[in-house]
Order: structure tokens, then sequence, then C-alpha cells
């Protein structure tokens, strides 16, 4: 009995830990509308910047706490000055732009820490005064583990008086329901959304500042909070407080216990739970419906079709790009190859996200599918290469046609989060599945046949299925059936009063969007001649995320762009040190010059040199 | 609309002329290595490791390089990504004119780098990976391992943990494949020597993400003798301290991977755990000539310790440096007959050989416990392992390769 009250504590423990970092990203996302994902980075930094300080005052059970608020207020001034700079300027970007800003933020951030406080993980002290355990029912539980279970609800009271309590917080509860109508009352929307943020980052920089007695600091701390604070701000229902902390503590518990009986589980758990919660209640446990929707937005411009003169340009262009094996190097055709499969790979995730308006955080899941089918049809069914190139989009699509059936249900963020999860849960299965997938050793000798195997020939192959697919795609946007999808996307009401069956397309938009990432994935198993989980995992999702929106939601163009913007300039700067404070830099810089992706950027250029001409 | 995809369409067809014309005439005085690692990744490990590359390839230049050629490294980032690691390894072997690829840390990334050197028939020396997939099941013609293996490792604890009293052993490793073979390793070599030992419990946290308190209380739960440890870095660190705050570790023997190299013994600080057994690397200890001689030169190049990947770096270069004297030619064919047996003779950790049956290295590892010394904690009652005798026979680690 002891045992599993004890156990019972250390999950309580971990959930307020895990409670402090979503609560602040509840609130922003509640406010302001924003993914952000430097929220992981504000929990980081805090946690630095309690270690130095701390440090300073070794010992001391004031200096330890003081340090900890100091550590807080320190990150809340560097939201507010994120706030300021960036985020205030594109809050009228499409929906989810900001969250290229943050990943950003997120690069610059990793860059500077690394130069401030070098590369070796950190161990700060023990908090003075609580660094031993205490005995209760005879099993040892740190004292610390108790000031965390007690700080947790703590914090969700105070965060209540002040939502409950003060005209402030009034307003921001005003705000999360309804923002035109507070900003029609005449609050000065600006002032709270910077509180807003400001709050949101103190709590993630407390989060991280309370970690020091327990876990070192590292550089990995950001990046390993982000996707479990994620689940738990949209299991508890995006927005509500109150919700983070009820499903930090089933996240917590759960695993303490989960881990006696099946340890392997902690890989998934949370993604696991998350998928349950959102078949049933669509909304997290406590949100409530519409808290999914970003930002109001202009509809969209209908997509036009090309007119002869741009056809040709584009034929012309094509061709260039066909022939341009014959006078570039090896390397370069293996680059452009690089170049096709991120393309098709955005282009397929602009479908479902800006055709279909279905946003997606695990479009990876159906590359890393289509890449592991045609490797498994290689190795165990003995597959020549053509064969397992059709046979991995068919595994694609029948992934997408099974999670895609769950996903469409849901709209929104949490519709994102599901695939999200979705993703994950493939992952943890690729990784886990030793026998089987090869785990984390990944399926090695996947390579072309012999007949394709030097690179100006595989270049060739990469092109028909890639810019084939993206034709594919494209003329899909322009069929009845895009249409449908469009309509759907801009009026779901509209469109089932016309008698379209709303769930079914946007199904088949899924998995015809999926099936194309599969064949993405495809291409880049055979250029690279193994496979490894990573190509499921959540940084390919959030790299294909980051190359649709940066490219411009609203063009077909704006992924073509995306993706060979970024694999480029990813390409030119990993040569450079501190090349990711590099890239982050020069994410703002586009961010900021065109907060309607490149695509958008170049239209509005283009349309002012017209226009002065005129 | 039309303008944007003419100009987006003309400037990607444009991209491939821009600049990137045939490889680029090396000067023949020199001879490029290809060189890649996870350095914004992992830079606590892949940091020292290019300090010890980069002090030997000057050290090597400064003696009048290799045939009266100097030796050139182009390093690059590998960002942790496997494809990422492969275009960079197809960009310096056609591009920059690389003879040879060395390095990765991170097993797949290795896997993934040796899978690309068997295809585009080069020669790859695998740093630091401790996968034994990398020269056993999936080893091939052209990839050669450096560094101790996983197996190696595991075997040069169980050795030391089979003198031990203790019976029921409990296993902590992170939840991949360096920790699943870290623990078969260790639970197939235990055995072999003590029969009587049995493991009452496995806990496999997720790596980085180490739920600690859970885990040390899952592990108190079986109530073991003994723990043998996997986890390392950030998820260590949470370990020994929930552990030592729970007491799991009084009364208990600890074997534990890796934990004496600096690298993950120094963050712990005044917190290390004393006594447990571990492989390492106690870097200011050694007092070989040949180590004296390269911790100098390290401390004065870079004014701290070496550490355990500044060695590996080190090493690299000189067995790079052996097999290219050997062949006396930069072809890959000669490099690769070169590889085969390849002796190097004199190194800071001493003499070691790539078997040609295998291509593993038999540098060996550092065994002893963890300790205190003047407040920091370090290496005690330490011996050289020499790799050799941890590993199968040359007839048997053939048979765990595939066929060609």
């Amino acid at each position: 009995m002891g045992f599993y009250f004890a156990q019972l504590l250390t999950g309580l423990a971990n959930a307020s830990s895990l409670f402090l970092i979503a609560s602040g990203l509840s609130i922003i996302f509640g406010v302001t509308r924003i993914v952000n994902f430097a929220h992981g980075s504000f929990y980081m930094v805090g946690a630095y910047i309690a270690y130095t300080l701390v440090s300073l005052w070794s010992g001391s059970i004031f200096g330890f706490w003081v340090s900890v608020l100091l550590a807080a207020m320190v990150v809340g001034m560097i939201g507010l000055v994120i706030e300021l700079t960036i985020l205030r300027r594109i809050y009228h970007a499409p929906e989810l732009f900001q969250l290229v800003a943050t990943f950003g933020v997120v690069l610059i951030f990793q860059d500077a820490t690394l130069a401030i406080w070098g590369a070796e993980d950190l161990l700060g002290p023990r908090a003075p005064g609580l660094n031993s355990a205490v005995r209760i029912m005879g099993e040892p539980i740190p004292e610390y583990d108790l000031a965390l279970i007690a700080i947790g609800p703590v914090v969700l009271l105070a965060i209540w008086l002040l939502f409950h309590k003060t005209r402030w917080g009034v307003l921001v509860r005003a705000a999360t329901q309804d923002r035109e109508m507070v900003g029609a009352l005449g609050v000065n929307q600006a002032w709270l959304f910077s509180a807003a943020f400001v709050l949101g980052s103190f709590l993630a920089g407390l989060g991280g500042a309370l970690q020091i007695p327990r876990e070192a600091v590292s550089l990995q701390m950001d990046l390993s909070i982000i996707g479990e604070a994620f689940v738990v701000v949209v299991i508890g229902g995006m927005g509500s407080v109150s919700g983070a902390f009820v499903a930090a503590v089933l996240i917590s518990v759960l695993n303490a216990f989960a881990i006696l009986i099946f340890p392997q589980i902690s890989i998934v758990l949370p993604f696991v739970i998350m998928a349950i919660v959102l078949i049933f209640r669509p909304h997290g446990l406590f949100g409530k419906p519409g808290s999914e929707k970003g930002a109001p937005e202009e509809p969209d411009q209908p997509l036009a079709l090309m007119d002869q003169k741009s056809a040709m340009v584009l034929m012309a262009a094509l061709l260039v790009l066909a022939i341009s094996p014959v006078f570039t190097a090896d390397f370069t055709t293996v680059l452009m190859v690089d170049v096709m499969v991120a393309t098709l790979f955005a282009v397929s995730l602009h479908f479902m996200m800006g055709v279909g308006g279905m946003v997606s955080f695990g479009h990876a899941a159906y590359f890393g599918v289509g890449a592991y089918g045609a490797a498994m049809a290689v190795k165990f069914l003995g597959f020549g290469m053509i064969p397992a190139m059709i046979f991995g989009p068919v595994c694609a699509v029948l992934a997408a046609l099974f999670f895609g059936w769950f996903c469409v249900r849901l709209s929104g963020v949490y519709l994102a989060m599901l695939t999200l999860a979705a993703a994950q849960i493939l992952w943890g299965v690729t990784f886990q599945w030793q026998e089987f997938t090869g785990g984390d050793d990944g399926i090695l000798g996947v390579w072309p046949a012999k007949w394709a195997s030097a690179d100006k020939v595989y270049f060739y192959i990469a092109f028909v299925f890639c810019i084939g697919g993206i034709w594919a795609l494209r003329r899909a946007a322009f069929s009845p059936f895009g249409y449908i999808l469009r309509g759907i996307r801009d009026s779901q009401t509209r469109a089932e009063a016309i008698g379209i069956d709303t769930r079914f397309h946007q199904w088949m938009g899924f998995v015809l969007a999926g099936g194309f990432a599969g064949l993405a994935g495809v291409v880049f198993a055979f250029s690279k001649g193994s496979v490894f989980p990573d190509t499921l995992g959540i940084a390919l999702s959030i790299d294909g995320l980051i190359m649709v929106l940066l490219g411009g939601i609203h063009a077909l163009a704006g992924p073509i762009l995306g993706a060979g913007a970024f694999v480029l300039i990813e390409d030119w700067v990993t040569r450079l040190d501190y090349w990711r404070f590099i890239f982050g830099a020069i994410i703002l810089i586009v961010v900021l010059l065109a907060p309607d992706g490149i695509a958008g950027g170049i239209q509005r250029l283009l349309r002012g040199l017209k226009g002065g001409r005129a | 609309m039309n303008l944007i995809r003419r100009t987006v369409l003309g400037a990607l067809a444009a991209m491939p002329l821009t600049g990137l014309t045939t490889g680029i005439s090396l000067a023949q005085d020199t001879i490029v290595l290809g060189e890649v690692n996870s350095y914004t990744r992992l830079p606590a490990f892949t940091e020292p490791y290019k300090k010890g590359w980069q002090l030997a390839v000057e050290q090597i230049n400064a003696a009048g390089g290799i045939d009266g050629k100097q030796l050139e490294v182009i390093s690059r980032d590998d960002t942790g990504d496997p494809a990422t690691a492969i275009r960079i390894a197809e960009e310096l072997v056609s591009k920059d004119g690389a003879v040879l690829i060395f390095g990765t840390f991170l097993s797949n990334i290795g896997l993934a780098v040796s899978d690309f050197a068997k295809q585009k028939e080069v020669l790859f020396l695998a740093s630091e990976p401790l996968s034994d997939a990398i020269v056993w099941s999936k080893g091939n013609k052209y990839t050669y391992r450096l560094r101790p293996s996983t197996h190696m490792q595991a075997a040069m604890l169980a050795e030391q943990a089979a003198k031990l009293d203790a019976v029921k052993w409990a296993t902590v490793a992170p939840n991949y494949a360096y920790g699943q073979d870290a623990v078969k390793a260790f639970k197939a070599e235990l055995t072999k020597l003590r029969p009587d030992v049995e493991f009452v419990e496995e806990q496999w946290p997720p790596v980085f993400k180490i739920d600690a308190g859970s885990t040390v209380r899952a592990l108190e739960a079986a109530k073991p003798d003994a723990i043998y440890n996997v986890t390392f870095g950030g998820d260590l660190a949470k370990f020994v301290r929930e552990g030592s705050l729970r007491f799991l570790f009084e009364d208990r023997d600890v074997a534990s991977l890796l934990t004496g190299e600096p690298e993950y013994l120094d963050p712990l600080g005044a917190e290390a755990p004393t006594g447990w057994i571990v492989t390492g690397y106690p870097s200011t200890d050694i007092e070989t000539d040949e180590h004296k001689a390269f911790a100098d030169a390290y401390m004065e190049k870079f004014g701290e310790a070496p550490k355990t990947g500044s060695i590996v770096g080190y090493n690299s270069i000189l067995a790079i440096a052996a097999a290219l004297e050997k062949a006396g030619s930069t072809d890959t064919d000669a490099l690769l007959t070169a590889m085969e047996g390849l002796i190097v003779e004199s190194s800071p950790t001493g003499p070691f050989t790539f078997r040609a049956a295998d291509h593993q290295s038999t540098m060996g590892a550092y065994v002893g416990k963890t300790g205190m010394v003047d407040g920091k904690p370090s290496m005690v009652d330490w011996a050289y392992a020499d790799g050799a005798d941890y590993l199968p026979s040359e007839d048997d680690a053939a048979a765990l390769r595939p066929t060609e």
C-alpha cells in the first residue's frame, strides 16, 4: 500500500512540473491563439538562468526561492521583448503563421544558450532545506517532491484568482471567448496580448527554474518538454488552465504506474492518452467548442487557373530542371532530389492544410509509412525498386485511411494534435518493434536498382515521381473534388446544406494528401538507401509545416517556394558555425517582411513594382 | 498569381546552375578527409572529439604530413539526422574530393553512413558510434569502427560484476538500440560467467526523458542485489539524484556503462556516486609516455583536460594516417587493403589493431570504480582493458557478419 501511495506522490510531483509549463502555453494560446513552439525554449532558459542565480547564492533557502522567482521574471521579460518586436507585427497573418516565428525563436535560443552556458550539462544544487527524503508509510519521499506537489495547486489557485478576481483576468477570459467583442468594447487588445504572453513566459520560466533541484540543466530541455506540454494543453482543452492541471495529473500518474507493468510504454503514453481523449471528447476534457479556432481571418481568394503565358513559362522552367543534370555536378543532382522530395511533401501537406483546411502536425507519419513500406517490401518481400515504389504509397494510403477517419471528426488545433498523436504512435511502434522494423537501427540497403543507381538516373526517377505528384495534386485542387474541399474549408455548414458529405470528402482529402506524402517518402528512401524512425518523427512534420507556412498557405506556389527555400538555406547555413542562430534569424526576417509567406510577399512586391510603373 | 509562379519556378529551375559546377580540382599536396558528426545535436560529446582530431591533424602536418602531403579535414554538422548525414557524405566525396569519411556519434547515423559507404564504395571509419550492428549484423567491406563497442564495454563490466556476490540484478537502460544492445550483451556475458545470477527487473525510460522518480521506485520494488545502469547524460544525473534521495544505491552494487567517461562523470560534480563499477577514461591520471605527451599537448592547445571524445578523435586521425602510409595511395581499394589488420603501433591508449575479420579496432577502455579525488569525481582503481580480450574470436565474429 505504502509503495503505491509513494508512486502516486511521485506522479503528482511530476504533474506539478508539467502543469507549470502547460498552463503558460494554454494561457498564451487561449488569448493570442499563438501555437508557441518557443515555450520549451522559455522553460530551458528559465532553468539556465536559475542555475546561474542559484549557484551565486549557494546554500541559502531565501536565495534559492528568490533566484527561482527572478529567473521566471527574466524569462517573462524575454517573452515581452519577443512579443513586442516580433509577434505583435504578425497577429494578422494567416492562422498558425506565428508558429513559424516561434520556430525561428527556438533555433536562435538553442545557439544562444550554447554560446552562453556551454555544451556540458549543468547540475545545480538541491533545494536548500528540502534536500533529503522523508518517510511516508515507510517509503522515502523527497521533500522537494512534496514542495512541488504543493506548488502546482498553489499556482493553479493563483491563476484562478487572477482570472476571476481581477479586472485584467476578466478581460483575458473575455478575450479567450471572443476577441472581436472585447476589442469592440474599447479594450486595448495589444496590451492584453502582451500581458498574457508575459504571464505565459513567466510560468514557463518558473517551470524550468523549479527543475533545478531535480535534473541537470541541458540543451535538450526545450525539445524534450514541448511535445508533452502541448499534449497536456490539448487533453485539458485549449485555453483551460484547470483542464491543463487535470491533464498533467492524469498523464504523470498514469505514467508512474504504467512503467511498473510495461516499462516501454513511456515513449508513447501521453500521445495514446491524448488520442483516446480526443476521440471521445473532441475539444479536450474542459475545452469549449470553438476553442480550437485560430484568429478570424479574411476568406481566401479563390485559386486562379494559370493563363497560357505563365503555363509556357512554367513548362520552360520545368524543362531547365529536367536537363539540369547534364550540366551540373553529381552533388547538385543529389541536392535537387532532396529539394523535389521536400517539395512534394510540402505540396501534399499544403493540399491538406491550404485546400482542405485541415492542419496537420503529424504529416511525416505518411511520409514515413511510405518510406518504410517501400523499405520493408524490398527487405522482406524481395520487391524490386519500381514495385516497392508503388507499394510504399499504398501503405501510406492505408494508414491515412485509418487515422484520417478519426482525425476528420475533429477540427482546428484538435485535429492537428490528433494527427500528431497518430504520428507519434506510429513512430513509437516503429521505434520499439525491433524485430520487424529494425527499431532505431532502421532498415539499411534500400538502394535503387542497378540501372538506376547513378545519381543522374535516379534524379530522373525522382523527377517523374515528384513532379508528377505535384502536378496530380494541382489537378486535384482544380477538380470538382478540390472545389468541394475548398467549399467545406470556407463554410462547413453551407457545404452540408447543399448536400455534401463533408466528412467523407475531408477524409478522402486526408487520404490523398497522405498518399502523396508516402510517394515523397518512397523517393526519399531510395535516394538515401536507408530509413530510420526519424522519417516519422515530429521534427520532419514540423519542417513540413514550416515550409508550407513560410511559403505562404494561400497560394499553390507557396509550398514549392517554402520547401525550396527551406532545404537550400539549410544546406547552406549548416556549413557555418552557429548556423541555428543564423537560420532562425533568416526565418524571422522573412516572417517580418512577408507575413503572408514568401508567395504573398513576392506577389505584393510585384504588384508594387507594377503600380509604381503605371 | 501567374507572375509569382513564373518567378518562383524560374528561380527554382535556375538553382542547379548557380555556382555548383563539377568538383574543384584540389592541390596535389593535400589529402582531403571528409568528416561528419552531430556537432549541434550533441555538442557536449562532439566538441572534445573535434578538438582531438584537430590536434592530431596539426601534429601530423607539422611533422611533414603523409608522404609529404598535408592532411585537410572538411568537417560538417549532420544536424542529428541520418538523411542529412548521407547528403553531406555524398557532397564530401563527390564535390570536395574526400578520400574517405570518418566520424559520426549516433548509432543510427553511423549505420546510415556505413550503408552509404558500401553503396558508393568509399572507406568509412566510424569513430564514435557504439552499436554492435556496425561491425557485426550490418557490417560491410567499407566500414571500420574505432571505439570499443557496446558489447566490448558491457563485457568489461560483466567481468567485474561477476566477481560480486550479487545474484539478483535489475537493469535500467534508455529505450533505444544502444540501451537494448547494452543490456543484452551484459546479460549474456554475466550469465556465461555466473550461471546463478537472475535478472529480476528491467526499466526502459525514453532517452533524455526519464521519469527518474518512478523509475527508481520501480527498481527499488524489485529489491535487487545490484543494478546495471546504461542511462547517460541528463538521464544519468536525474537517475543518480533521485536514486540517492530514495536510498536506491544503499548497500547495492552498481555497474554502469560509460559513466567513468569525463563527459558523463564531470557534470555530476559533488553528487557523483562512489564505488560504482564503470567503464570510462581517467584522462588526467594515465601515466604512460604516449598519453602524457598527448594530454600535455591537448592541455596546452585547448586549456582543458582531454575527454573520451578527444581521445577517440585523436586516435581516429592516427588510424587514418597509419592506413594512408601503409596504403601508399589514396585509392579506396588500397586503403581497404591497408585497413585489414592495420596496426597502430603507438597511441595515447596503447597499440591497437583493426581486426580483418570484423573491422573492429582493439582499442580498449578503462575499467574501474567511481570515486572522489580532491572533491572532484574521478575514476579510481582503474586498469586498461585491452579491447582484444573482450571480442569474440575472429572466426566467431566473421560468422556474425552478413555474407557479401
